[in-house]
């Protein structure tokens, strides 16, 4: 057979294709006088060769490789059942004699296999459970144990048992639950809150429940003895429905019934390397020790993926939280998540992984309040962008809110709200008070009003409450009234990571959130008290403004982004008619509202007629100043061509009295005879006049 | 190997003697036939044969052959002697080389008494 080239590191079975080709009958009968044989539609070289490089002549001597070459495709080495990899000199063949189709080849070029052709990835066996999954990238290691420890009441016999039954409902992997703790009736019984129904799983053979009872008033411990009982229980079970996946919960047990920690320790070691070569997914929980994972070291035998559960307690809230320690061969999300048991098993958080991909959809939605839309670059808010609006109590956080809501229901969409201060009649009372009557909208099925005190449960149920109803109801706008209680639930950081972990979830489905901070007095205005305003798109500030023996409400975008929006106070007014946003009047005495603006108005109106009284007269004054100039200028005007006139009528006097003088010397000189001399001196003498 | 402790009891415990007129029904649960199922075999059919006489019955039951059985009737360790009767019921884990821990598991001796037999 061909001789195998060193294996190069990266390079495995999946390497993809760059070309594949169909060999046509000639290539066949090419290839098979050439030590090529077909087994089936594979592609094997025969015993007369002993080296690879051998091949490469016959292989470019093949019509459909040549012209591959011959296209320029340059090729750096050859495989041959993608294990034999041979470096070549100059152009050659990167193939895999792999008959996909009958007789076809698949070659590929070597540089972008080194990038493209890393191993296949380890294969997991996915737990279905809400976020597990995501957490450790496909699920738990495909035909290896896993261990789960915690400490009592953290989850992990649910952990297993849910494993098993999705397994066996969803993945249609069979289960063996080898229970050492529970009897199978009580287990049943245990889970069926979690809507989970053993008695039939097992009786439709999708999963075995043994029970192994170690009663330690029972046994004596006579001399050496091995675990094959165990083994043998576990794999009649396994071959009796074809299980893929067991459950060992908890192992642990066997040190309190069996003494001999040393047997004990030789046979786990042998029931894990016995549960590998069985190619089962296998679960095995252990109890938390002090210091150490598990109480009795079982970390030692089973490397391959250890998940860590916990159950603890912060401000009265208990919070379980799961951990992935190590995953061998693979990556995984290494911090601790919350989970909660819900009436449909474990949801681990978050639910949807926190990524940033999330579609930036360019559609706006109006915000109820023509004038705000104008603010907001004329069109409103964003679809799918969070919005807050933070402000000191009264400042009409929640009639913002309610107007979003108005406007989303009347286009026929569904709003959410989500109440934790105030009921939900009386949230419908107090937006009626202005003009807002939400309670068509709830009648029409578009509105739902979800109330809950943030202390009734720990924040992670909070989240998972919405979650719930969000994807039952789908909502295009969800409100959170107010967000800041929510960190009475439980901490700041708490609260600020579920917030990011549900606006992550609501701009994934494009819904638009609307959240509403309640901002204390002695705080900062531009803060919110759970740091959540750079998670956030847009941002309206309410406040109010105290002059005069009276407070007004004035808003402002603090910052929009990927809009134009106004940089102006609006002074914000609660109508009954709803909200309006009124121009501040901004002076030399301040930004004035409410009724100091009114008078403001008011006196500006009279200071402006008498202006207008004062400009007129003036205006007047000055036509009649321009009318004078003009005139005089008109008058200038002729004084000026009359003296032109003059100029030029002297000037030509002078011309003609000198003209009629140089003939008067001339005829006066040829009288007297002059010599030519003396009348050459006075022709000098003549020009040296007129020269001067 | 650390001494075998009892569990504690309300009844006094049945002495030996009387246990010992009392018909013994054993199962020696064994994985295959390996010399330690063999050698676990001999032993128990010595010992009983030894000290029980005729008053027992002892059935040998290879797991591989019999899962169910095994998971029956709980077993997770072999080699394992059950005692079915006389009540209560004892399993007896390990191999049986030790002839003495074997009798005191049994209730057919107390412990500190084995000189007299």
């Amino acid at each position: 057979m061909v001789e195998r080239g060193p294996e190069k590191a990266g390079v495995g079975g999946s390497i993809p294709s760059l070309a594949t080709i169909v060999l046509n009958q000639a290539s066949r009968e090419l290839l098979s006088s050439n030590n090529f044989f077909f087994v089936g539609d594979r592609v094997r070289v025969g015993s007369g060769l002993t080296n690879l490089k051998s091949l490469i002549p016959i292989l470019t001597t093949i019509p459909e490789i040549r012209k591959l070459l011959t296209q320029g495709s340059r090729f750096s080495s050859l495989s041959v059942d993608s294990f034999s990899h041979v470096p070549l000199t100059g152009y050659a063949v990167t193939s895999i004699l792999r008959g996909e189709s009958t007789g076809g080849f698949v070659l590929m070029s070597k540089r972008k296999d080194l990038r493209k052709s890393r191993p296949a990835a380890l294969p997991k066996a996915p737990t279905g459970i809400q976020g597990l999954d995501d957490i450790t990238e496909g699920g738990l290691p495909l035909g290896r144990p896993t261990l789960i420890c915690g400490c009592a009441g953290s989850g992990k016999t649910l952990f297993a048992i849910e494993f098993l039954v999705r397994g066996a409902l969803d993945y249609k992997q069979p289960g063996v639950f080898m229970a050492f703790e529970e009897t199978s009736e009580e287990l049943a019984q245990n889970v069926a809150s979690l809507g989970f129904n053993l008695k039939d799983l097992t009786a439709q053979k999708k999963m075995i429940v043994d029970f192994v009872r170690i009663e330690r008033s029972e046994i004596r411990e006579t001399g050496e003895y091995d675990l094959e009982g165990l083994f043998v229980r576990l794999g009649y079970a396994i071959d009796s429905i074809g299980a893929k996946r067991v459950v060992l919960d908890s192992l642990e047990t066997l040190f309190s019934g069996l003494t001999n920690a040393a047997i004990l320790r030789a046979e786990l070691s042998r029931l894990f390397h016995w549960l590998k070569a069985k190619g089962v997914t296998a679960i095995i929980t252990a109890e938390r020790g002090d210091g150490k994972l598990t109480r009795h070291g079982l970390e030692e035998y089973v490397s391959d993926c250890v998940v860590l559960l916990d159950n603890r307690v912060s401000n009265q809230f208990a919070t379980r939280r799961v951990r992935v320690v190590k995953y061998r061969g693979s990556r995984h999300g290494t911090d601790e998540y919350p989970f909660l048991i819900g009436e449909q098993g474990i949801s681990v958080l978050p639910i949807t992984s926190v990524g940033l991909t999330h579609d930036a959809p360019i559609e706006r939605i109006p915000s109820g309040i023509p004038r705000l839309d104008t603010m907001l670059g004329g069109k409103g808010y964003y679809r799918g962008s969070s919005i807050l609006v933070s402000g000191t109590a009264g400042t009409g956080k929640t009639s913002l809110s309610a107007h979003l809501v108005h406007a989303t229901c009347r286009r026929g969409e569904r709003s959410l709200i989500f109440l934790f201060e105030e009921s939900p009649s009386q949230l419908l009372r107090n937006m009626r008070s202005i003009g807002l009557d939400l309670e068509p909208w709830i009648r029409k099925g578009l509105l739902r009003l979800h109330a809950a005190r943030p202390t009734l449960y720990g924040l992670e149920s909070h989240l998972v409450a919405m979650h719930k109803l969000t994807d039952e109801f789908k909502p295009s706008v969800v409100v959170m009234d107010p967000v800041t209680n929510l960190s009475s639930g439980g901490t700041v950081t708490e609260a600020k990571s579920l917030l990011t972990r549900l606006i992550d979830y609501f701009k994934t489905n494009q819904i638009t959130t609307f959240f509403t901070s309640l901002t204390t007095g002695e705080r900062a205005e531009e803060a919110t008290d759970i740091g959540i305003s750079s998670l956030m798109d847009t941002w309206l500030l309410v406040r109010d403004l105290e002059a005069n023996g009276e407070r007004n409400r004035v808003l402002y975008v603090l910052k929009s982004r990927g809009m134009a929006h106004s940089n102006q106070v609006r002074e914000f007014r609660l109508t009954d008619h709803g909200i309006e946003l009124v121009d501040v009047y901004i002076g030399p005495g301040g930004v004035l509202t409410g009724t100091a603006r009114l008078a403001q108005q008011a006196r500006e109106t009279s200071e402006g007629i008498a202006r207008m009284a004062e400009f007129n007269g003036r205006k007047r004054q000055l036509d009649r100043n321009c009318l004078a100039l003009n005139s005089q200028i008109q008058a200038l005007h002729l004084d000026l061509e009359t003296a032109q006139e003059e100029l030029q009528k002297i000037g030509n006097q002078e011309k003609l009295r000198k003209a009629a003088e140089a003939q008067v010397r001339a005829v006066m000189a040829r009288a007297r005879y002059a010599d030519p001399l003396a009348n050459c001196a006075q022709l000098m003498n003549s020009n040296y006049r007129k020269e001067v | 190997m650390a001494a075998i402790q009892m569990p504690q009891r309300k009844k006094p415990r049945p002495s030996p003697a009387a246990a010992a007129q009392k018909k013994f029904m054993l199962r020696l649960y064994v994985a295959g036939t390996t010399p330690r199922s063999a050698q676990a075999i001999l032993d128990a059919e010595n010992l009983c044969e030894q000290h029980l006489g005729g008053r027992f019955k002892l059935e040998v039951i290879d797991i591989y052959q019999r899962p169910a059985l095994a998971r029956d009737e709980q077993i997770v360790a072999v080699p394992t002697l059950v005692r079915r009767l006389p009540e209560p019921l004892r399993k007896l884990v390990g191999d049986l080389s030790n002839a003495e821990r074997v009798l005191i598991g049994l209730d057919l001796l107390v412990r500190g008494e084995h000189k007299r037999l």
